[in-house]
């Protein structure tokens, strides 16, 4: 597919390749240059795009997803003829409008009114196309009070509103947008994404790096992503976003099972051998589908005898907010029995994982029965379980539940258990 | 969708001049020089009148200090003037260089967010410097009719060793801006390097000054490419010891000239070489 693209076809990327040298040590100083003459600077060779090809037809919204440093702000740099790709060819049909890093460039030092002018010209604009413009922009970014502010007095909000602003009104056939619908309040979001609809609608192409898996969905048609610098699916875009979720949160390292947890200092009287989360096959160590059934569970080895210790396991959320906690004393059990030393139990909970899509990570704990609640033994975040699928709502917890519509005043809404 | 399609052309990554053409470019550079520009008489009351008033007040300093206090032109006609061409020659090689050092750093945000043209940067530090020196020049006028000088038909070619001056300076300030991007120590090593430049070259003494002392270090003050335009202009503006006159040979001229050609080729290549590279090592 090399060579010149179709006409339908706006953005075309063939076997793009990019690296990085990365000097080891910063040998940026001329002394160190005329000292050691002979000594090579030593690099270390970052390849932050392999072989990428894609092609991105008119009019379509096209995401770039991935994790941090998986190459997709160097692929758009290499777009925007801000870096020079190594390898591979690039074409575009139309103007260009890059907006990257959160902004255009802009001059700290200079009034919105300059640094509109001066981005504007650098997009493309003659600078009496950008004069003629220039109220315009100012009244989509809502900031014509501000105009003779100096840009280092403006929030980071403004500024964004502002490169935005300026972005959509150069005329771009071609707009290469680099995360940034994130910023700004929601009104401003909501005036973006019309915008951006209405450019699409207008038969312009969007090319949008983000890491918001509902903004793929919703917003794209098409999606590609990559992975430490190699292009690992494109299409569909739910799919597309489908696939992140699991990449994010799928590829840590977990306990193998058989493996027997390194005794912590903090034992006392029990060790934990292991901890794991599995679904109801058996399987650990991959991502569980939201809503099936699955078990936490530990398994350890008494030290010193007991008497009717309590088990507690615990998810976390990525902010190490607990999200489940679950202990053995709540439950209906007058207890747990005695404990020689030796004996050796494995305790779990079974559960149907009605979190939202992510990781989350699982401690467990015994401890001893009464008031103190002494720890024997306990084992934090040890290893996680990625909840896999699409969540439409929002919150930590995505419970079952059954929407209701009644245009009665008194409507009574008819609760019962909800499944799915 | 529009039924005509625009041409494709291929992303070729920056370069120093780019492929979107001479008109671009300069709409680049002036944009870039307008504010730069700006920026200089932010938050002063009379803004604009300062760039005008302060060379004037400057140069009228320089010109009663050195012609009646310190005297160090005795015995050369027009002295003042001649002493306020050289400085303002001088200034702006040392406005140009000075500022071309930093200006790659200096619009980091742009370059690593804009693909254009790279040279449009170093480019603007120049035109605002040109935009100071018609000024400066203007002011030299005045004195120039305020002490008496009789027009002379040599001033007609005094844009030569004008616009010598800017390609060099041009040419010094690329070579030093893609330098700095890679090595910071470039800025303070520069800063010494116009300090010495400035005692080097016959500015506050007159070369005749040089002569008398002894005529080969005045031939090798003068393979100095800015100290011979300033002689070259000096002698088209009111007469006086000519470059050649001074140098001995009309041969020898080629040697500075040779230095002016050489170090701006040197700019622009190694410029042309760092140029798809700035973005990243910023």
């Amino acid at each position: 597919m090399s060579g010149v693209p179709a006409d339908d076809v706006a953005v075309k990327a063939d076997g793009v390749a990019k690296t990085f040298r990365l000097p080891q040590e910063q040998v940026s100083t001329l002394k160190e240059r005329v000292l050691h003459p002979g000594r090579r600077p030593r690099f270390d060779v970052l390849r932050a795009l392999r072989d990428v090809s894609f092609e991105v037809r008119r009019g379509e919204v096209f995401g770039i997803v991935g994790r941090n440093g998986s190459g997709k702000s160097t692929l758009m740099k290499c777009l925007a003829g801000i870096y020079r790709a190594d390898a591979g060819e690039m074409w575009l049909r139309g103007r260009m409008a890059p907006f990257i890093e959160l902004g255009v460039g802009f001059n700290p030092d200079l009034t919105a009114h300059d640094n509109v002018l001066i981005n504007a010209v650098m997009l493309g604009l003659s600078p009496d196309e950008a004069r003629a413009r220039y109220a315009s922009i100012m009244d989509f970014a809502e900031l014509h009070e501000f105009a003779e502010l100096k840009l280092k007095n403006y929030s980071s909000g403004m500024q964004v509103r502002l490169a935005f602003s300026v972005m959509v009104h150069v005329d771009a056939d071609l707009l290469l947008i680099d995360e940034v619908l994130a910023v700004g309040d929601a009104a401003f979001q909501q005036k973006c994404y019309d915008v951006l609809n209405e450019a699409r609608d207008d038969g312009k192409t969007i090319l949008l790096v983000t890491h918001d898996m509902n903004q793929v969905q919703r917003f794209c048609d098409r999606a590609l992503l990559l992975e430490r610098g190699d292009l690992v699916a494109i299409g569909d875009a739910t799919e597309v976003a489908q696939r992140y979720t699991e990449l994010n949160f799928g590829i840590r390292e977990h306990v193998a099972i058989g493996q027997t947890l390194p005794a912590a200092a903090s034992d006392e009287g029990a060790h934990l051998l292991d901890v794991w989360i599995q679904d109801a096959a058996g399987a650990r160590g991959e991502g569980i589908a939201q809503g099936s059934p699955c078990a936490m569970c530990m398994h350890l080895r008494f030290l010193a005898p007991a008497s009717d210790p309590v088990f507690t396991l615990t998810l976390e959320d990525a902010q190490h907010r607990p999200v489940v906690e679950m202990s053995s004393e709540g439950d209906d059990v007058a207890g747990s029995g005695e404990f020689e030393v030796g004996d050796t139990i494995t305790v779990g909970a079974s559960f149907d994982l009605w979190l939202t899509p992510g990781r989350y990570e699982l401690s467990a704990a015994v401890l001893h029965a009464g008031p103190g609640r002494h720890a024997m033994a306990t084992a934090e975040r040890v290893t996680s379980v990625v909840v896999t699928g699409a969540s439409r709502g929002g919150g930590i917890v995505d419970i079952p539940h059954a929407f209701f519509l009644d245009r009665a005043v008194d409507a009574k809404p008819p609760i019962q258990r909800a499944s799915r | 969708m529009s039924a005509t399609p625009a041409p494709a052309y291929r992303v070729r990554g920056p370069s120093a001049l780019g492929d979107s053409g001479l008109r671009r470019f300069w709409n680049l550079t002036r944009t870039l020089a307008a504010t730069d520009w700006k920026v200089r008489f932010y938050g002063s009351a009379l803004g604009y009148v300062w760039s005008l008033l302060r060379p004037l007040m400057l140069f009228g300093i320089v010109y009663f200090v050195f012609s009646y206090v310190v005297k160090a032109g005795a015995g050369v006609d027009h002295y003042g003037v001649l002493l306020l061409l050289a400085m303002i020659l001088y200034f702006f090689f040392s406005e140009v260089t000075g500022a071309g050092v930093t200006s790659m750093v200096d619009r980091e945000s742009l370059l690593r967010k804009v693909g254009f043209p790279r040279a449009v940067v170093p480019l603007s530090v120049a035109v605002v410097a040109v935009m100071n020196l018609a000024l400066n020049l203007v002011v030299l006028a005045i004195f120039v009719v305020a002490s008496g000088v009789s027009p002379r038909w040599t001033w007609l070619l005094l844009p030569i060793p004008l616009v010598l001056m800017l390609v060099f300076a041009t040419g010094m300030a690329m070579l030093l801006s893609a330098l700095y991007v890679r090595y910071r120590d470039v800025r303070p090593i520069w800063e010494v390097v116009l300090q010495a430049l400035f005692y080097a070259t016959p500015i506050l003494y007159p070369i005749e000054a040089v002569i008398g002392h002894s005529e080969p270090l005045a031939k090798l003050v003068l393979m100095n490419p800015i100290a011979a335009l300033i002689q070259e202009a000096r002698h088209l503006l009111v007469g006086g010891t000519s470059l050649t006159d001074a140098l001995g040979s009309t041969a020898l001229v080629a040697v500075p000239l040779a230095i002016l050609v050489g170090v701006t080729w040197l700019g622009l290549r190694v410029f042309d070489r760092m140029a798809p590279l700035a973005a990243e090592e910023l």
